[in-house]
């Protein structure tokens, strides 16, 4: 690939696309002007409503963000849409809700932890709910790659896909079997108060919890896949898994490592998402992650900035549409915005690059 | 006893024989060359040594030991390292990044240190480059890159595999007096090439592959003169 092809798409290549316009280029970018005017007459005539929207935005936004890292992860790696995905976030969720409750198999460890319990019960509930769910989640990724993807890793592309779509049935069926059909609550243990003295403006602890929650993981993702010697190997494996292997990286095992993020990813989210939203529910992984894979497509598929920005994008438009358009139009909304994108660019808006941390040609 | 010795190896790609009975030995410090026209198994030779594609029947004993079934990135830490064919660096990372991948099953600090001063005194303009991402530098600079890492593990054995390829007669010298440098230094190469007049003005013995097998073996000068040899690979009538 040409060093100005590189250069190009990284810094000017959004306004590039859109210069080398056409008439519809011109009506896509008249229509999102617009739409942003419009939004900006909103902000300016009820700020405080606009802001306390971006709140809700911004978390359900970083919630779907570690979602799409791990549809992103996967895909860098193996070029794979790991379907399975969204559904190992429910797992996440259902686990989590099983830890609170403090039964598992009819054995009780210990009394739940509700809404009554004390501060630092909740606390230690939530932590351990999290922690448990992670390990679970990355645990279940990880035998997921092995037992179904790994036999097919030289088969053709829509062999692999197939599996993935049926790995996403079967976990969703293990749901319905574990929960049944009915939403389940969560216990309300982070409080829905407003942090702020105004009522105008509202910022829960929820919306706290999560980007506390949230911030510190893409950090540490970030930091793991650019700095340490495993996260370059992984970068090294997405690009050139022959080259991979000759310079002493087991292939195998980075792969593994990278489906083992990608869960405990899933798992942190899917608690995250029960507590914030106070249910979850044995489908609720579709549609959640249909809304992940939205977003890593949106922010280009195996880069791991462009999911964060897409999972933040998606969350914003969702809660802004949710206001101002009407909730009914909410999905209609969200994927007009992908279609949009992929025609203009088709690799989704960071990704000028065709893999992970962006790998081969 | 020499430092690799293959005998008779067959080697597959799905139902297609490339390897039809290859025997080859490399003794300590030489540089042995295997020529022959594309499609005669040059690289499927090399795949086959650093487990890529393990061969199906015959042996590969490398410093005594047979390493035929040995997994490719286990073959690093035996010391056999190969620059491939094409470069395959890692294109998204540095150079820095990339030479760091060369020594990934290494964890003395200061080893990898020294071998990175060697790699930067062996090819300067690496050390120019350290920061860029390695996909931007001419393919003079990236073949520098992959002969680089492969220094990187301190290997007993370097595979070389078409390090003239597609670039300019120069920078082919260049190369191919560096690498007579890293092999005074000690380390022994098996070099491929499709270029056999620069491969058969550095090595010590050369082996010549047509389909799958080896048709003749002797020293360089010897193989240089020999009429067959200058007809068909050295391109004289």
């Amino acid at each position: 690939m040409a060093t100005g092809e590189v250069t190009k798409g990284r810094s000017g290549g959004l306004l590039e696309s859109a210069r080398a316009s056409s008439w519809q280029t011109r009506i896509a970018v008249a229509v999102t002007a617009l739409l942003l005017v419009l939004l900006f007459v909103q902000a300016v005539r009820d700020p405080a409503q606009f802001f306390s929207q971006l709140v809700i935005g911004v978390t359900n936004g970083a919630i779907i963000a570690l979602v799409a890292l791990g549809y992103t992860l996967v895909y860098g790696i193996i070029e794979l849409i790991n379907f399975a995905h969204g559904d190992n976030f429910m797992i996440g969720s259902f686990v989590g809700l099983t830890v609170l409750a403090g039964t598992f198999a009819g054995i009780g460890l210990f009394s739940p932890i509700t809404g009554d319990s004390g501060a630092f019960l909740k606390v230690v509930g939530v932590l351990l709910a999290l922690v448990v769910a992670m390990a679970v989640c990355g645990f279940v990724n990880v035998a997921i790659e092995r037992v179904a993807y790994k036999p097919l890793r030289n088969s053709p592309r829509l062999a692999v896909l197939i599996t993935a779509i049926g790995m996403s049935f079967i976990l969703q069926n293990l749901g319905l079997i574990w929960k049944g059909p009915a939403q389940v609550a969560f216990p309300e243990l982070v409080s829905s108060a407003n942090i702020l003295p105004t009522d105008a403006v509202v910022f829960r602890w929820k919306d706290l919890f999560v980007l506390g929650m949230t911030v510190p993981l893409l950090l540490g993702l970030s930091y793991f896949v650019r700095n340490t010697r495993q996260g370059k190997a992984m970068r090294a494996v997405a690009q050139d898994k022959e080259a991979a292997s000759m310079v002493g990286i087991n292939v195998n095992r980075t792969i593994s490592i990278t489906f083992l993020l990608g869960g405990i990813l899933a798992g942190a989210s899917g608690v995250m998402f029960g507590l914030f939203n106070g249910i979850t529910v044995f489908n609720v992984g579709f549609f959640q992650g249909l809304y992940a894979f939205t977003a890593a497509v949106l922010g280009g598929i195996g880069n791991l900035t462009g999911a964060v920005v897409g999972g933040f994008l998606i969350g914003i438009i969702s809660s802004m549409a949710d206001q101002y358009i009407g909730v009914e139009w909410t999905s209609i909304v969200i994927f007009s915005v992908l279609v949009l994108v992929l025609v203009f660019r088709p690799r989704g808006l960071l990704g000028d690059r065709s893999a992970v941390q962006g790998g081969g040609s | 006893m020499a430092l690799l010795e293959i005998e008779d190896i067959h080697s597959y790609y799905g139902h297609i024989h490339a390897l039809q009975g290859v025997s080859l030995t490399v003794e300590e410090g030489e540089i042995v060359t295997l020529i022959g026209s594309n499609g005669a198994g040059k690289t499927t030779t090399l795949r086959s040594i650093n487990g890529i594609l393990p061969p199906r029947e015959g042996r590969i004993v490398f410093g005594g030991e047979e390493i035929q079934g040995t997994p490719a990135h286990d073959m690093i830490s035996r010391g056999i390292a190969q620059s491939p064919e094409g470069r395959r660096i890692f294109h998204r990372m540095t150079v820095l990044e990339n030479l760091e991948m060369g020594a990934y099953h290494r964890n003395d600090r200061a080893g990898i240190r020294e071998d990175m001063d060697r790699v930067f005194e062996l090819f300067p303009r690496l050390r120019e480059r350290i920061k860029q991402e390695s996909g931007t530098m001419s393919g003079g600079e990236q073949q520098m890159l992959a002969i680089g890492r492969a220094l990187m593990s301190r290997p007993k054995l370097l595979l070389l595999d078409e390090p003239s390829m597609g670039l300019a007669p120069v920078l082919v010298e260049r190369i191919f007096d560096i690498i007579k440098d890293i092999n005074r230094q000690g380390t022994t190469i098996l070099l491929v090439e499709q270029n056999a007049n620069v491969a058969l003005e550095i090595a010590t013995r050369g082996y010549v592959l047509e389909t799958g097998t080896i048709v003749n073996e002797a020293p360089a000068a010897q193989l240089r003169e020999d009429p067959k040899v200058r007809e068909a690979y050295l391109g004289e009538i």
